[in-house]
């Protein structure tokens, strides 16, 4: 049962909600079922397969190339029928978001030593909502964590950050609304040498690629965070939601240039949407995915698995 | 918003339009770039297969193959075609019969409901009316708070029962306190949710339920995928809405999201969100947005925007003071504050015909620091400076310039092409002067020229080079000072 992993709850869902998540996973899964269940491989199989995948959010672009390695296969003779066409598939997308993953730079955790984490992303992400999510996880395995609220500018963003704090029990380092951004960023790193920190997680406004000033901030505070550990951030994470179309892939060519984007996390996974442009930008950027968010609870978060994820969007669990 | 759906339509249709006359191939090839931009647009794939299928359907009818100008024919039916999509024209709010008018926003988290509900109290206040706001998102933390804070911001009351109540009860009592005190409308804010969150569609419905909204606007994010026709119809289908608000659309999202849900739902779209500052929200005029997608630009908006910033006697004082050339650096500055409260430049550069795909050609980089930079340096200026510039000597130049943060030679830029430009509008006084009928005359003469357009030229940072770095020091020093709260 792969999607457990994606939809895993604290409490079992009511069966009205099971059936609505059954209702959405299935139109896409039967019909891809239904289409590898005709007798040959035709025109019409690729078509429906564009259609499917462009409507998954992948893009055209990377629809194309997708269908092209696989119509190559079917071509060389290595693929036959269209249960061999699906197994060719999935392997294609699996090998495409691997790819990315190889960009991944190692986490190292070290006691007492902060390792620092940006996270940035465009407005209503759910940035805030992932640093929750983020600071559980690290708990969870042991490290210390502080939040630094940099989102000084979005009416309550500071509360709302203190708010998780308080549930979570991590000190939460903040200003005023409106203060410089870059001060509480300083504030954060000098805090977590004093007191020991293991993990530091820095909030950032929402803010759109296109705004420059706002791009420049972020650069900003990148260079804050440098003066007091050079090789940091160690990691920064750029959050997309599930729902975005083609414009993920600007978002994460801007902000990879104005604050040095290491990984995504893909949130809002426990909706109809599947991040397909996930695959845009690991092929296009080669910007690996680190973790996904299923859902509003900080536990409704995994890491990623490649297998798991293509599993889980477009091969389903069969036994269903 | 749309620009790469606007140049590819334009490439395809400038390729078609060199070849001259059109087959029925030609026809499909261009269709072919409008369904692969469509669907880099976000638009729906079931939504691009029915628009080709009725644009193709016209445009290989006769009079398009033997037309003379075949591409300004399939331009014009893509365009129409766009229209009616988007809907005709423009269904503004509808009011209740029975006060209070209660309008409720709904949609997925981080679709911007929130700040949606600040920014329509605050649209519809500019309109004489008496709005109260609600907050009946008790899921998210510090929503509740977020409201309260915009509230207070721009004075606007709040109503809200904290996170313990029921959003529910909380709604009807909401309607009943404005019922009583005179609100109308009520505008609600609902917690973000997914279509499929039974229990939580569940709470919409019995809210809906208990206050029968006038109004019940899905907001959704114009950076939506595919998906957005899911979200639609889900709730559309719980809940009958009456309309959408596209947030976001001041990014470069090409906002397909707009046309697949107008296509599947069928509600009209009643606003536009282009910011987060609370008057970055614009009704939606469907003709306008298919003639910009189409390349046209948006000219109507930008009239519309400085109709609203600057009163009809300014604009005529400020008229006569260009034509008769005793326009000074302190009609420039006060000139300058009004255009940056229509918003950011490049988005009134984007309305301009043409100058959105210039812009992105040239890849040219217009930023809102060029208006800080040009008012720190008027504002280092005496009064006497500034109704006199002649008078400034080096010395003088070169105290502005440390006012300014700036350096003597930015002061000095300042100044050439102001003088350039006073020279010009004392031309274009006289030339209007002279004939009444010419289409410069019309532009000034409506009272409401774009005050931005003739100093455009004396920007800095505007022209076909590259916008040059920021020095990062001067830039942080007078953006400290001044503003720290407006950084947007």
């Amino acid at each position: 049962m792969i999607f457990s992993r994606f939809f895993r709850r604290r409490t079992p869902p009511s069966p009205q909600l099971e059936s609505g998540l059954k209702r959405s996973r299935q139109g896409i899964f039967r019909q891809i079922v239904q289409l590898f269940e005709r007798s040959q491989i035709d025109r019409e199989l690729f078509d429906d397969l564009e259609a499917l995948l462009i409507q998954a959010d992948l893009g055209v672009a990377t629809t194309e190339a997708l269908l092209e390695r696989l119509q190559e296969r079917v071509r060389r003779g290595e693929v036959r029928d269209p249960v061999e066409a699906r197994e060719a598939l999935r392997e294609e997308m699996v090998a495409l978001l691997e790819a990315a993953m190889r960009n991944r730079r190692v986490k190292i955790y070290q006691r007492g030593v902060p390792f620092v984490s940006l996270v940035v992303g465009v407005n209503g992400t759910g940035k805030t909502t992932t640093i929750a999510k983020l600071a559980r996880y690290h708990l969870d395995q042991g490290r210390t964590v502080l939040l630094v609220a940099a989102d000084t500018f979005r009416a309550a963003a500071i509360d709302q950050l203190k708010a998780w704090g308080e549930r979570l029990g991590v000190p939460v380092i903040a200003h005023a609304p409106g203060a410089d951004p870059g001060a509480v960023v300083f504030d954060g790193m000098q805090a977590a040498h004093n007191r020991g920190i293991d993990v530091l997680l820095i909030d950032t406004a929402g803010r759109l690629h296109t705004k420059s000033n706002l791009m420049a901030e972020l650069a900003k505070i990148r260079r804050v965070i440098q003066r007091h550990v050079p090789d940091a951030p160690h990691e920064v994470l750029l959050v997309i939601d599930a729902t975005t179309g083609q414009n993920g892939l600007n978002q994460a060519r801007v902000f990879t240039e104005a604050a040095g984007v290491t990984d995504i996390a893909l949130t809002k996974l426990d909706g109809t949407a599947k991040g397909g442009i996930a695959f845009a930008i690991a092929r296009e950027l080669g910007i690996p995915i680190a973790y996904v968010g299923t859902g509003e609870k900080p536990t409704d978060f995994a890491e990623f698995d490649p297998e798991a994820y293509v599993d889980a969007l477009f091969f389903g669990d069969e036994e269903d | 918003m749309f620009e790469a759906l606007t140049d590819r339509l334009t490439q395809v249709f400038q390729r078609i339009g060199r070849k001259g006359r059109l087959t029925e191939e030609d026809v499909d090839e261009a269709l072919r770039e409008v369904r692969r931009a469509l669907l880099e647009a976000d638009v729906h794939y079931t939504v691009v297969r029915d628009f080709i299928a009725a644009v193709r359907e016209r445009a290989i009818g006769e009079e398009v193959l033997r037309s003379l100008t075949p591409a300004q024919q399939v331009i014009a039916i893509v365009h129409q075609e766009l229209v009616r999509v988007l809907g005709s024209e423009r269904v503004p709010l509808q009011w209740a019969s029975q006060p209070p008018t209660i309008v409720m926003l709904v949609g997925l988290q981080g679709s911007g409901k929130t700040t949606q509900v600040a920014k329509l109290g605050y649209h519809l206040r500019k309109e004489g009316r008496r709005p109260l706001l609600v907050a009946a998102d008790i899921y998210r933390p510090a929503a509740v708070e977020q409201l309260r804070t915009l509230g207070k911001q721009h004075d606007l009351p709040v109503y809200d029962e904290g996170t313990k109540a029921d959003p529910v009860e909380t709604v009807k009592h909401a309607v009943k306190v404005a019922r009583d005190q005179g609100y109308n409308p009520v505008i609600i804010d609902t917690a973000g949710r997914l279509q499929i969150d039974e229990p939580m569609m569940q709470e919409l419905e019995r809210m809906v339920e208990a206050v029968r909204p006038t109004e019940i606007l899905l907001v959704a994010d114009a950076m939506t995928g595919q998906e957005a026709v899911n979200v639609a119809k889900e709730f559309h289908r719980r809940l009958s809405l009456t309309g959408l608000i596209l947030t976001k659309l001041d990014g470069d999202a090409r906002g397909g999201a707009a046309l697949s849900i107008r296509a599947v739902v069928g509600v009209p779209i009643k606003f536009i969100g282009t910011g987060e500052r609370v008057d970055a929200l614009e009704p939606f005029y469907p003709d306008r947005l298919a003639t910009r997608i189409l390349g046209m630009g948006d000219v109507l908006s930008l009239i519309e925007k400085a109709q609203q910033q600057i009163s009809q006697e300014e604009g005529k004082k400020l008229q006569e003071k260009l034509l008769a050339g005793t326009f000074d650096l302190e009609d420039f500055l006060r000139q300058l504050q009004q255009v940056k409260k229509m918003g950011p430049l490049t988005q009134l550069l984007e309305m301009i015909p043409g100058m959105g795909q210039l812009l992105r050609q040239q890849q040219v980089q217009i930023s809102d620091d060029e208006y800080k930079r040009i008012e720190a340096i008027i504002l280092s200026m005496t009064p006497e400076e500034r109704r006199n510039p002649d008078i400034i000597n080096y010395s003088r130049r070169r105290r502005i310039a440390q006012g300014s943060g700036t350096t003597i030679a930015e002061v000095s830029q300042l100044l050439t092409q102001f003088k350039q430009m006073q020279r010009m509008m004392a031309e274009l006084g006289q030339l209007a002067a002279g004939r009444s009928r010419g289409p410069l005359r019309g532009l000034l003469g409506a009272g409401n020229a774009f005050p931005s357009l003739p100093g455009l030229d004396g920007f800095p940072g505007i022209g076909t080079a590259p916008a040059r770095p920021q020095p990062a020091a001067h830039h942080g020093r007078h953006q400290s000072k001044k503003k720290k709260k407006k950084r947007r």
